[in-house]
């Protein structure tokens, strides 16, 4: 026990620090330990890029979020209905979790490049006028990082309620239907509502990935075109070691840092507090 | 079977610790194709002479990983003896104490470096602000502006290599009412930082260029000229198709060479793709310079030489450096490369014509003033001010926003990275 707490005190949170420490000195190309006061954050939130970066974060989360727990939940309801073949069409729902972001991300690329996929395929057939150009055009463009993303995670969005929707007992759905509820009534009044745990765990786990996304961006546009899909931690890497800004990239370190503490520890602290609780 | 492989394993270690002579570790990412090729030249090279290679090669993005793996020995307090690094970072890098005592520069005085190189190009190389001693080696000379078309094309349609911006518009009009792709470019950051470059030098001129993306001038880079170079960046998007976003340049270049595309603007190793494809330039495609006023974009990579207390690197540096700067390792190097040596006394016979007419306009180029360094490819500014300027040009290549704009755009980015 000891050793893997030391380890993990070191490698963990003596490197948050060390980040932290370095946030606050004037680091360049190599990390300099002199202090130098709170001027990289304010240079990061006089930047342009560092602007859009939270913007396109704000609305990745929101609509990954959104849609990965609507089209999971409606697929676990579906799975729900003891239909034939669940076990082969769950597989196929969870199956692009098995993959990596990266292929994901190439893998869109490609489908979505108008040149080579969908707007291709449909100009082919014969709709000359057909135009799917979201990931070459800039207002677009961070839509299509969605697209991936939902096609990725909602399949375990999917698992994690489907394991809560079978955990239900089922003498609860069969008391309502003797009261006369329908199915739509059964699950919007008595089973999503029991689902509360499940939607606030894939909501942190979900948040946390939006926050943290860096490889399907690298993927799927490279923050292009131009710096229009830039997202934070494309910003941090890109800061850190092409533009030879180390002390700027730690404070935006800093910053995702911050957004996920504000989503984990409500969430531990509401664990902790239910188990002291039982 | 298991003693033998002890006593060898005991056989490397001794001969290893025992070794006295010459000794090297270098940090690259040369690994792929001719530039593995050309490196085991100079890894034979130096075997021959008596010494010992220790080579690190870190593979991935381009040297993105090399960099990473590099700052991490650094700040260990263990650098490798040579790295591969270039242009103003030689200089970051002498600023954070990890170069000096300068080990190679004797061999520098004592080749006669300053006679075989051009002056601004052996500037680079000096450290202690490009004007002390030399702390790092050139190994070739990449030329930016190139502009390569596809032959077949151009005559098809009438269309000869234009020699003004103008005329290439002219022709890339042409090319699109016939139904071709005029310009096959990459919409990355990086590719269209290096168009924007060909273009500056060549609508605002060599002083220009050097006023603005050498010595950032707010004033130069909020002028009139700046606008103009904006203008024609929005002229060439508009030659560009509609899967350009996001390309590889390399997929680009096929395009030119699959007569797809009209022309292509990047560097000289572009040609390796047509060369691969088995074309022959002035047959199949042409290599010329972008319309210029005797201009010249260079992009040299370099080795960096770290300091280091181990007598044996010390002398291993020294050799590595000799033999770099060698007129064997010089054209066997950038044979297989596609560019250009970095010493200009080397013997061109066995180069190409592309090769042949770089080597020629670089000694005019250097004459007339015309000889200035990349920016995009960070040879003009270092990392954060390539990375401020290209982040703008991007930024208005893929957008909507207004030359105007975009030129202050550009000086508000300079100066807040200031």
């Amino acid at each position: 026990m000891a050793p893997a707490v030391g380890l993990i005190g070191w490698f963990v949170y003596g490197f948050v620090l060390w980040t932290l420490y370095i946030s606050f000195t004037n680091s360049k190309i190599l990390p300099k330990y002199e202090l130098w006061g709170v001027g990289q954050y304010v240079k990061l939130w006089g930047s342009r890029k560092w602007l859009i970066a939270v913007d396109n974060l704000l609305i990745f989360t929101a609509l990954f979020l959104i849609f990965c727990v609507v089209i999971g939940i409606i697929l676990a309801i579906f799975l729900d209905q003891k239909i034939r073949a669940e076990g082969v069409l769950r597989t196929i729902y969870l199956y692009p979790m098995a993959l990596s972001f990266i292929v994901t991300g190439t893998a869109w690329k490609w489908i979505l490049n108008p040149t080579l996929g969908i707007q291709k395929m449909f100009i082919d057939w014969g709709f000359e006028n057909f135009t799917f150009d979201w990931l070459v055009n800039r207002e677009m463009a961070i839509y299509t990082i969605v697209i991936a993303g939902v096609w990725q995670s909602a399949g375990f969005v999917m698992a994690l309620f489907l394991a809560g929707l079978r955990s239900v007992e089922d003498e609860i759905v069969k008391a309502a239907k003797i009261d006369g509820a329908n199915l739509f009534t059964v699950y919007w009044k008595i089973l999503l509502p029991m689902m509360r745990p499940v939607f606030f765990t894939s909501f942190v786990i979900l948040v946390h990935i939006s926050i943290k996304s860096y490889d399907l961006i690298v993927a799927l546009t490279q923050g292009g075109p131009g710096i229009s899909t830039t997202m934070p931690a494309l910003y941090m890497t890109q800061t850190a070691f092409h533009k030879s800004q180390v002390g700027l990239s730690a404070a935006s370190a800093m910053m995702m840092f911050m957004a996920v503490a504000a989503v984990i520890i409500p969430y531990l602290y509401s664990e902790l507090r239910r188990e002291n609780a039982r | 079977m298991k003693k033998m492989l002890i006593a060898l394993i005991a056989f490397a270690f001794t001969s290893t610790s025992s070794f006295a002579g010459p000794k090297i570790e270098v940090l690259h990412w040369w690994t792929s194709g001719g530039e593995a090729a050309a490196l085991k030249v100079l890894k034979d090279d130096f075997a021959a002479n008596g010494g010992e290679w220790l080579d690190m090669p870190v593979t991935g993005g381009g040297g993105d990983a090399a960099n990473v793996a590099l700052k991490a020995r650094i700040v260990a307090g263990d650098p490798p003896s040579a790295s591969q690094i270039k242009g103003p970072t030689i200089q970051e890098y002498d600023q954070e104490g990890v170069v000096a005592p300068y080990n190679i520069d004797p061999i520098a005085q004592s080749e006669g470096w300053d006679g075989l190189l051009d002056p601004m190009i052996a500037a680079v190389h000096k450290c202690q602000n490009n004007s002390g001693p030399y702390c790092a080696a050139p190994v070739n000379i990449h030329r930016i502006d190139w502009m390569w078309a596809n032959k077949a094309v151009f005559d098809a349609n009438g269309i000869s290599v234009p020699s003004s911006w103008d005329e290439l518009n002219a022709a890339a009009e042409k090319l699109q009412a016939a139904g071709i792709i005029p310009f096959a470019h990459g919409g990355q950051a990086w590719q269209d930082a290096t168009v924007f470059e060909a273009v500056a030098m060549g609508i605002g001129g060599n002083n220009y260029y050097k006023n603005c993306y050498v010595d950032l001038k707010e004033t130069c880079l909020r002028s009139e000229t700046t606008v103009k170079v904006f203008d024609q960046m929005r002229k060439l998007q508009g030659f560009t198709d509609e899967g350009s976003p996001g390309r590889d340049w390399n997929v680009a270049t096929g395009m030119v060479i699959e007569g797809k595309a009209g022309f292509q603007i990047m560097g000289d190793w572009a040609k390796g793709e047509f060369t691969a494809a088995g074309k022959v330039p002035g047959v199949d495609y042409y290599c010329a310079a972008t319309p210029s006023n005797n201009g010249y974009l260079y992009n040299v990579d370099s080795f960096i030489f770290y300091k280091t207390s181990d007598p044996d690197k010390q002398e291993g540096q020294k050799l590595l450096a000799k033999l770099m700067m060698g007129k064997n390792f010089q054209k066997v190097f950038n044979l297989y490369k596609g560019s250009i040596p970095a010493r200009l006394d080397v013997p061109m016979d066995e180069f190409d014509k592309c090769a042949k007419t770089s080597n020629s306009d670089i000694k005019t180029a250097g004459a007339s003033g015309g000889l200035v360094p990349s920016f995009a490819h960070g040879m003009a500014q270092g990392n954060t001010m390539k990375a401020a300027l290209q982040d703008v040009i991007t930024e208005h290549f893929n957008s909507d926003m207004s030359s105007v704009d975009a030129a202050n755009a550009l000086a508000d980015s300079v100066l807040d990275n200031m």
